[in-house]
Formats: structure tokens, C-alpha cells, sequence
């Protein structure tokens, strides 16, 4: 694997410089039964194509920001802060 | 050393000296000279011994592509001698022969162990009788790899570098068609790097000895503002990324648009005894000759497919080698061969070599008609040197590892590229162009492309590639003819594969027990599996396939181009050898008390000053001192400061009031334990969050990502770096404070969790009465700037009262004798804070949601399996951290997660998780540590000073 991302604050950058956080999965608003909580804990779409997903810029600003990112091509349409 | 005269191109300075060794004797070599340039000239002729028969070996392609000259430089192997430079005082040394170069004891596979060690001789000859494999292992495994690497190696001494270039173009290869390349691209404006393998960019025409045209030429790109990384070998095509490898430094370049001038390899011809020193291929003996001005040899034969054979004649000609003869494959060798005639030379059109002959060096060559085996139109010639040249085959590798396709040239007899994705660019040999001409126009064009992918047209460079296209699209091919798979089979081995030992009948034999396809055959055979990764021998292996299978070569195709192209030490990727390491303000303080300093985490600490339970039990009895900078420490600071916390935490600190201390676990949304620490509510908007030491980071990377999400007013500051942290407890560390600061420590002024601001030693602190170890204790933060100051003011203020430093060792049996958890060591990512016997930490009242809540209202319904609880040992046996608890059954059912020996208690005290069932005071459990077997009390309130009156006295 080896892509560049841009950090919304730094640039361009290594992908290497940065921690993943894994596709987003919103946190349940209301109180979740026992296995909507499991599935948020535990599952993931895991999907093959373009998601969304966290981003944290560990060797730089340190600011954590959204990334859309095409899981099968490693192509980032794009990066924002959230 | 015997050296020509002055050569046009040659890259050794003769004014100079330098020397080395060889197996222990002394070389004398020229500033410019490669270890293989200098011990040839000194007559050396043996340069290795092969992978497997331990054949000797010579050297063949002098550009460090094939794996003859391999030998290990200062004791690391892997060095290829013929494009290692020459250096002052190093010591180089054969691989893979014992004793000695000149007579290697495993010779023996090659002249007996025939029928032994066919492909798959492993899973053959080694098999039966099958109890023995353990020995044949160790033999094997003796046997196999060539050169040894050093056992150990305390501190890597050899500094390696990562360096990251983003660049708008990348050009492979500085041969002509690369420097043309670059030279276009960067003048319509591109931001160009050029990676080129040799000492000075010039490829192949450096052989030439147009050293001032292409000096020249090198200039204009320089001049043009193109990076030359020299000695810099491409490794890999990684999703546009190409790492570059220069001396110690791994360049990274990532660039928009690549262009690969990566050239062509000339292949070596299969025939009898073509392995023999002496066979040398015709770009090898030519850069011997005009780089080094070494003659390769007396008297040689040429074998050729091309012209390639006929100019390598004519060079050495000029340097004084006498041609006997020439075989050229072409049945009308053309221009070249008359006029080599015409001067005497005797040239046998539609002729190869089939035979090598000579016991450690080439004494006689057999050259015969083509298309036949023995017998018929054949002639020997005495010579010490036979010149190959079987064409040349496209150095393909990165391209077809970055997606490109070859497909079979069946009038070159080679894969040529058949399409190229987008962003690719192809320049020069491995592009298909054979002439100075077209070597140079490719590489303008494909610069020129490269430019314009980039957005950087003009109307001129627009016109200048049609141009181009016109040029480059009339027939321009030279004349070659496609070498045979092999030829004089059944008068010795043929190699098809140099660095693996696979001959032609090795090929036969896969394919007969049914390794049919090539890459089959490649992994049963190990054939382009080499240090040559295939440059040598992927082109014999595939024509052996196709003429015993039938097939043709397209249809057996070429096995899958993969990463290393050039073969790189493991220290170059794995970069610098660092290991970050932390150290506290008040670092070099401990090491003058004569601490003992050991890692914890990225942290080095002070582990104890040599005596951890006398240290424990000062702390007990008077007092002591702790470095805890360590601790991660944040600043939430903001409107919704108190607000963002009780969401983090499963206890309420909104309602915490300024001045007071509160402790708090952090859970994750499944209810597990993730961290822990204290929390001081400085003023309305600024808490002062303590997190342990090794999770610093991780609670740091887990509130911004909170905060990033929920946007609450809050500003997140860390500050591990930036503040030294002391803890100075025990029954005297009251009178101990009173010496060093003005604030009322008496217990009704500043009560256990208060936490104050005030001067110690004329430094502003942030003072916390918590109580980790047990005792009365002060936790003092300050500014990293002020570290020893502090330490020393406390340290002179505590000497009176017996004040001693305590390390983490003692610490630990502090805070065990108060069951004090460590996160991390007495629980693990499956424990819940009802688990670990702290469920006052989880205030399911809270109105809010926080973080955990519904995962912990379902586990406080639940009876956990197994609890944390504590438990005494009367006999004085410390069980291993770890040790198992076992059930009545004897069958495990809980492990020891801290255990030690109490000073203050005299006995023995730890840490378990149990079955629920044996988790009460009174219970007796089982502890089966290394086969010793403990019976254990269980204590589910602190060893010491259980209802904490010390702690709040």
C-alpha cells in the first residue's frame, strides 16, 4: 500500500505519517438494542469501493479529518476537516 | 596489475593508489576501480564458487547483473565485485566455498552429486530414511545461501536514511534515452528526477568512450534543473512510488508521471560448460576494457546473434586481444563481419558455440554449425576468453510490475512492451529502439509526453512530437537472429540459470514430472529465483520450456515481474535503526544516584536505585521521591469542558468542584477499560487530565478524535513534554513540603484530592494530593524546564527526615500493597471496570450518555465470570506474573496479573482474576506456577491500610 493523503491542515503527505481510523460509523443517538450496539462495536461494512473514513495526521498537525477513499484503488477523492 | 593503455572513456585515475584485501592477500587498485576491475587486472579468474555444484565461477556481465562476482565486503554479504567501488583498506571475501576459493570441498555435488541433486533433490535424495531429515535439514541448511551473515550485531553501525521527493516526473535510467527524457520534460517546465544505477549517467554509450559528449549532455540536464540521483537503483514501482536506493539512503520518489529507460540486459547464450571463467558476455569484456583498461583476455572467440558480438570484436581488437574466431548466428552476418574478414578475423556465419572447454578456466571453445549437436561441421580453437552476445532482452521489470504487458517479438526473440497504462512512459532499449538514433528521439519523446501529461504543451513541443513519431515510425530494426534454447547438449552442463545452479536438464525434468508452465517450473526449479532475479535466465528458461513443450513462447509467457529489481540489504528498507527514546527532565539526576535504567514503553526509567524493598519500605516509614513526568498530562479547557468529560468518562467531573481531584476510568463503547488517571478541576473551564504513561498517546489520539466529531467548545492541549511530574509520599513528605513552600499543607487546609497551585523552591506547581503508593503523598507538576531544580530542592529538604528516591519497582509494590490497578497489567481489552472491582468508578445515573453507557448497563446486570480480586502467599514464594489458577479439576481458570514481595508486610501479595465463585474474602485458590503448585487466600480489600486512614491523615 502506498498512496499520498492531503491533510486539510499540512498538504500532501505519506500516507505512512498518518493513523487510520477506519470507516465511519456513527455512533447510535438513541439507546441501541444489545445487538445494534454489537454491530457498532464490532461490525464493518468493509465495503469494496468508495467510503468514508477517519483519518488522523499522527506525524504532523495531529488533527483528525474525513477522508473519501476508493478502498479498491486507493484513489482519495477528497479530505476535509469534520 | 597489468592495465592497457590510456582507454578514451576510462573511469580509473592512474595517478592514484588504493588498497584492499582479498581472502587476505593485498590488492592494488586505482581510485575508480570496482573490487572485480581490480583483482581481474591482478589476475584473479575465479571469483565465486556457484549456488549448488560450487562450480568456479568468473566474471560474466561486469554491470552487477548476473551473480557470478558475489562476495561479502567488510564481512556483509551480497556485494556484487564488479560494480562495488574499490576503497581504501576494505576487506572482501569469497562466498560459498570452504576452505578456500581455489579448493571448495562441496565441489564434489558437481562431479558426483549428479544424480542426487536434481530439482526437488529435497524432497528426493533426502527423504528416506525419513527419521533422519532432522540431520539432512541441518546439513542442508548449512549447505544453502551464499555468504553468511554476521550473528549478531549489537548496534547497527551502518546509518541508513529515508528521504521522501515528490516530484511532477520520474526517469529511470540515465542512458541517453533518460537524459533525453529528463532534458525535455524539465525544459517545458517539469519538475524532473532522474535515478540512474552508475557511478556518472551515460548508460551504455559510457563504453563507448564519448565520455564529452555525454558529459556534455549531462550538463544540459543539470543546467535544465533535474535532480541526478547517482548510484541509485530502482527497486520497485509502488502505485506511482518508486523507491531509489543510493549508497545508505532510500529515496521514495512519488511522481506523476513515470518514464522508464531502464535499457536492455544482454542475455548470455546456453551451451556446454557456459559457466566456465572465461565465457564472459560481450558488454562485459568491452566495459573491462574501456572503463577499466583491463584486457579480458589473450586470445578469444566470439559467439554473437547480432552486431553487439562483431563491435565487442573490433573494441578488443584495438585493445590488443587477438579474435581467433567469430561464430555469428546470422546466416549473413552483414557490414561488420566483411569487414572483419577483410582485416583477417575468420567469422562462421550460421554458427553458435557449443562447448566450452577447460578445467578452472576457458582453454578451448568448440563453435559448430547451427541447429546441430555433435559431430558434423565443428572447430576448436585455444583461447582463454569467449565472448557471448545472445541479443538482448528489454529490462522490463518495473514497467510490467507498474502494470504494463509484453507479448512475445518472435523476429527479436525477446518480450517487447505491448501497452502501457496511463502515466507510463517507455524510452530507449527497453522501448524497442536499437540505434544511437532512435535512442535518443524515444527519450525525447517520451519526455516530451510526459510534459504534456502534466499540462505543459506548447505549439513547438506539440509539433516536435509529431516529428518524433515520423521518426521513430520508419523501420529502423537492426539485424539479429533468435539464439536456440541450447545447443551441445550431452557434452556437459548448460546453465540456463547461473545464480541457481538449473541447467538445460534440469528444465527437461520438471517438466517431465509435470512442472509444466513456467511458473511452475520457476518455483520447482528456483530458475529467475536468483540474485539475478531473472535478467540472466528468463529468456533461456522460457525458450527451454516452449522447445520441450512445444508450445510457443507466447503461449509459456514470462513469470510475474516482482519487487526487489536489484537486490537490497535489509537495514536500506528498514530504515535508520532509532529507537525513539524518551527521557524525563530529571533523567541524569537518577543515573548520579546510580539508578538502574530500563525501558518502559518509549519512556527509559529509573526501575529502582539498587535496593527496590528498601526503597518501598522508606516510602512506608519516612519518605520518598519518585519521577512521574512520565504520565501523559492534557489541558481540556473551555465552555464545555466539564460537559466533554462526563461524556469520555463513566464518572461525572461537571460537577466536580475547583480545587478537587477525581479519579476516572476511561471505557470504551464496549464497556472495556482503556485507560486511567486523575482529573483536577483547576478552575471552571480548565481540568488537568493525568492518563498512565504508556497510554499517553493513545488518550491524546482518542479525546481529539471526540472532540473532532462531537465539535464541542473545548481546546485540548497536551502537555507530557512540557511539565515534569515528582511524587514525594510517606509519613514525613508534610514536613518535608512545609521546608520548601510557603502553601498550608496541614491536612484541614489541603485534604487528600485537593489539588493546589503554588511555589515549591520559588517554581509555580501544580500540586495534587492523590495517593498512588498509599501514603500521605504530593504530586507535583511544573514546567520540564525546572526539573532537577525541583528535585534537588526536595531531595536537600528531605534529607533530614531520611527522604530516599524510589523507582518504578518499588512504586509498584507500593501501589499492589493498596490493589491500585494497572491498566494494561492487571487488566486486559476484555475487562470491565464491574470486573475489576470498581463498579463505584460507573455512575449509570448519569443523565447523560457518555461513552460505554449501554455496553456497562448491560454488564452491571450481568455477573461477571471472573473478578480481580487480591490474595496473600504465607510461604514466601512469588509466583511468575502470568501463572495460572486452576480450578478443583486442575483445569485453568484465571491467571496472576501482579505479584511481589511486601517489604512492609512481610509476605507475599498479588493480583488474580478468578472464578467469580472464589472472589470473597476467605476463599482459598490454586496457583500452578511452573509446575509448582500454590495455594493462595484471597483478600478483596487493600493489603495495606485498608479503609486508606494513612492516605487521608
Amino acid at each position: 500500500m502506498s498512496f499520498v493523503l492531503e491533510c486539510p491542515n499540512c498538504g500532501v503527505r505519506e500516507v505512512t505519517d498518518f493513523g487510520f481510523g477506519g470507516e465511519i460509523s456513527p455512533r447510535p443517538k438513541e439507546r441501541p438494542s444489545f445487538r445494534e450496539l454489537n454491530t457498532y462495536n464490532y461490525f464493518r461494512r468493509n465495503v469494496a469501493g468508495v467510503q468514508r473514513e477517519w483519518w488522523f495526521h499522527r506525524s504532523g498537525c495531529r488533527a483528525w479529518f474525513i477522508a473519501e477513499r476508493d478502498t479498491t484503488t486507493n484513489e482519495v477523492k477528497f479530505t476535509a476537516l469534520p | 596489475m597489468s592495465r592497457l593503455g590510456k582507454q578514451p572513456g576510462e573511469r580509473i585515475a592512474r595517478d592514484t593508489t588504493v588498497t584492499f584485501t582479498f581472502d587476505g592477500k593485498q590488492v592494488q587498485a586505482h581510485e575508480g576501480d570496482t573490487i572485480a576491475s581490480a583483482l581481474y587486472a591482478a589476475g584473479q579468474r575465479t571469483f565465486s564458487r556457484s549456488f549448488k555444484y560450487h562450480r568456479r565461477r568468473g566474471l560474466m556481465c561486469v554491470a552487477g547483473q548476473c551473480p557470478n562476482c558475489i562476495c561479502a565486503v567488510d564481512g556483509a554479504p551480497g556485494a556484487r565485485a564488479c560494480t562495488e567501488p574499490a576503497r581504501e583498506g576494505i576487506t572482501v571475501t569469497h562466498v560459498n566455498a570452504t576452505p578456500s576459493l581455489e579448493f571448495d570441498a562441496m565441489r564434489a555435488t558437481d562431479i558426483f552429486g549428479g544424480p542426487f541433486t536434481p530439482p526437488g533433490f529435497y524432497y528426493k535424495t533426502f527423504i528416506k530414511p525419513r527419521r533422519l531429515w532432522p540431520l539432512y535439514e541441518k546439513i542442508l541448511r548449512n549447505a544453502a545461501g551464499l555468504g553468511k551473515l554476521r550473528k549478531s550485531q549489537p548496534e547497527r553501525e551502518w546509518r541508513t536514511e529515508y528521504r521522501r521527493r515528490h516530484a511532477d516526473v520520474l526517469v529511470t535510467g540515465g542512458g541517453i534515452a533518460g537524459l533525453n527524457a529528463a532534458l525535455a520534460a524539465a525544459q517545458l517546465g517539469a519538475d524532473v528526477v532522474l535515478a540512474d544505477e552508475g557511478a556518472e549517467p551515460g548508460g551504455q554509450r559510457l563504453i563507448g568512450g564519448e565520455v564529452h559528449e555525454i558529459a556534455a549532455l549531462v550538463e544540459r540536464v543539470r543546467g535544465a534543473g533535474v535532480e541526478i540521483i547517482d548510484h541509485g537503483s530502482a527497486l520497485g514501482y509502488f502505485d506511482g512510488m518508486v523507491p531509489v536506493w543510493q549508497r545508505d539512503t532510500l529515496h521514495q520518489v512519488r511522481a506523476a508521471q513515470h518514464v522508464f529507460a531502464t535499457g536492455a540486459i544482454e542475455q548470455p547464450l546456453v551451451f556446454a560448460g557456459n559457466d566456465l571463467p572465461g565465457v564472459m558476455l560481450a558488454g562485459g569484456a568491452r566495459r573491462l576494457v574501456s572503463l577499466y583498461a583491463v584486457s579480458p583476455g589473450r586470445r578469444a572467440v566470439v559467439a554473437t546473434t547480432s552486431d553487439r558480438g562483431l563491435d565487442a570484436a573490433v573494441a578488443l581488437r584495438a585493445a590488443g586481444v587477438q579474435i581467433v574466431a567469430i561464430a555469428d548466428l546470422r546466416p549473413d552476418a552483414g557490414d561488420a563481419a566483411r569487414a572483419l574478414r577483410a582485416d583477417g578475423v575468420p567469422v562462421f556465419a550460421g554458427h553458435t558455440v557449443i562447448e566450452a572447454r577447460g578445467s578452472k578456466h576457458v582453454d578451448h571453445a568448440v563453435i559448430g554449425a547451427a541447429g546441430i549437436g555433435s559431430g558434423g561441421d565443428e572447430h576448436e580453437f585455444e583461447c582463454d576468453l569467449i565472448v557471448v552476445s545472445g541479443g538482448a532482452t528489454p529490462a522490463s521489470s518495473l514497467l510490467l510490475q507498474a502494470g504494463a504487458e509484453s507479448a512475445y517479438d518472435p523476429a527479436r526473440g525477446h518480450f517487447a512492451l505491448a501497452a502501457l497504462p496511463d502515466g507510463l512512459h517507455a524510452a530507449g532499449e527497453v522501448a524497442g529502439a536499437e540505434t544511437d538514433e532512435t535512442v535518443a528521439w524515444s527519450g525525447e519523446l517520451a519526455g516530451l509526453q510526459a510534459a504534456h501529461a502534466l499540462g505543459r504543451a506548447t505549439d513547438e513541443s506539440t509539433a516536435r512530437v509529431t516529428e518524433l513519431e515520423g521518426l521513430l515510425a520508419q523501420p529502423n530494426a537492426v539485424a539479429i537472429a533468435v539464439a536456440p534454447p541450447v545447443s551441445g547438449e550431452g557434452r556437459g552442463k548448460c546453465f540456463a540459470c547461473l545464480c541457481e545452479d538449473v541447467t538445460s536438464k534440469d528444465v527437461h525434468l520438471s517438466i517431465e514430472e509435470g512442472y509444466d508452465s513456467i511458473e511452475l517450473s520457476k518455483r520447482y526449479t528456483t530458475v529467475t529465483m536468483g540474485p539475478c532475479q531473472g535478467r540472466m535466465c528468463q529468456l533461456p528458461s522460457v525458450r527451454l520450456m516452449a522447445q520441450e513443450t512445444g508450445q510457443s513462447l507466447q503461449q509459456v509467457g514470462t513469470t510475474t515481474a516482482r519487487p526487489p529489481w536489484v537486490s537490497v540489504p535489509m537495514g536500506i528498507l528498514g530504515g535508520r535503526p532509532v529507537e525513539p527514546a524518551k527521557r524525563s527532565a530529571i533523567h541524569d539526576r537518577h543515573r548520579e544516584l546510580g539508578a538502574t535504567v530500563k525501558w518502559a514503553g518509549d519512556w527509559r526509567r529509573a526501575y529502582d536505585y539498587g535496593d527496590p524493598e528498601g526503597e518501598a519500605l522508606a516510602v512506608n516509614r519516612a519518605a520518598g521521591l519518585i519521577d512521574v513526568s512520565t504520565l501523559g498530562k492534557l489541558i481540556v479547557r473551555g465552555p464545555d469542558a466539564g460537559a466533554f468529560l462526563d461524556r469520555l468518562y463513566p464518572n461525572r467531573f461537571a460537577n466536580l468542584k475547583p480545587g478537587r481531584i477525581r479519579y476516572g476510568v476511561i471505557s470504551s463503547d464496549a464497556g472495556r477499560i482503556v485507560d486511567d488517571g486523575t482529573i483536577c478541576r483547576i478552575d471552571d473551564e480548565t481540568f488537568y487530565v493525568t492518563t498512565t504513561s504508556s497510554g499517553a498517546g493513545a488518550v491524546e489520539e482518542w479525546f481529539s478524535w471526540w472532540l473532532a466529531d462531537w465539535g464541542d467548545d473545548v481546546q485540548l492541549t497536551d502537555v507530557t513534554q512540557g511539565l515534569s511530574a515528582v511524587n514525594l509520599a510517606g509519613p514525613k513528605a508534610r514536613e518535608i513540603m512545609g521546608a520548601v513552600t510557603d502553601l498550608d499543607c496541614s491536612n484541614e487546609a489541603f485534604a487528600y484530592m485537593d489539588g493546589k497551585q503554588a511555589r515549591i523552591a520559588g517554581v509555580d506547581c501544580l500540586i495534587l494530593r492523590i495517593g498512588f503508593v498509599g501514603e500521605v503523598g504530593y504530586e507535583i507538576h511544573f514546567p520540564s524546564a525546572y526539573g532537577e531544580h525541583v528535585w534537588d530542592a526536595l531531595m536537600d529538604a528531605g534529607k533530614p527526615h531520611g527522604l530516599r528516591p524510589f523507582g518504578l519497582e518499588p512504586q509498584r509494590i507500593l501501589r499492589l500493597q493498596k490493589m491500585h490497578i494497572l491498566v494494561g497489567q492487571d487488566t486486559d481489552s476484555e475487562s470491565t471496570p464491574f470486573a475489576a472491582a470498581m463498579p463505584w468508578i460507573v455512575k449509570l445515573d448519569k443523565e447523560d450518555d457518555f461513552i460505554g453507557k449501554w455496553a456497562l448497563e448491560h454488564y452491571a446486570q450481568q455477573t461477571p465470570t471472573t473478578a480481580l480480586v487480591g490474595f496473600t502467599l504465607p510461604n514466601g514464594h512469588v509466583p511468575t506474573e502470568g501463572a495460572v489458577v486452576v480450578d478443583a479439576a486442575g483445569t485453568p481458570a484465571g491467571q496472576v496479573t501482579s505479584a511481589r514481595h511486601s517489604p512492609v508486610l512481610d509476605r507475599t501479595i498479588g493480583m488474580a482474576w478468578v472464578p467469580e465463585a472464589l472472589a470473597h474474602d476467605g476463599a482459598k485458590i490454586t496457583i500452578s506456577d511452573e509446575g509448582v503448585t500454590l495455594v493462595a487466600d484471597i483478600q478483596t480489600r487493600p493489603f495495606y491500610d485498608p479503609d486508606g486512614e494513612v492516605l487521608r491523615s
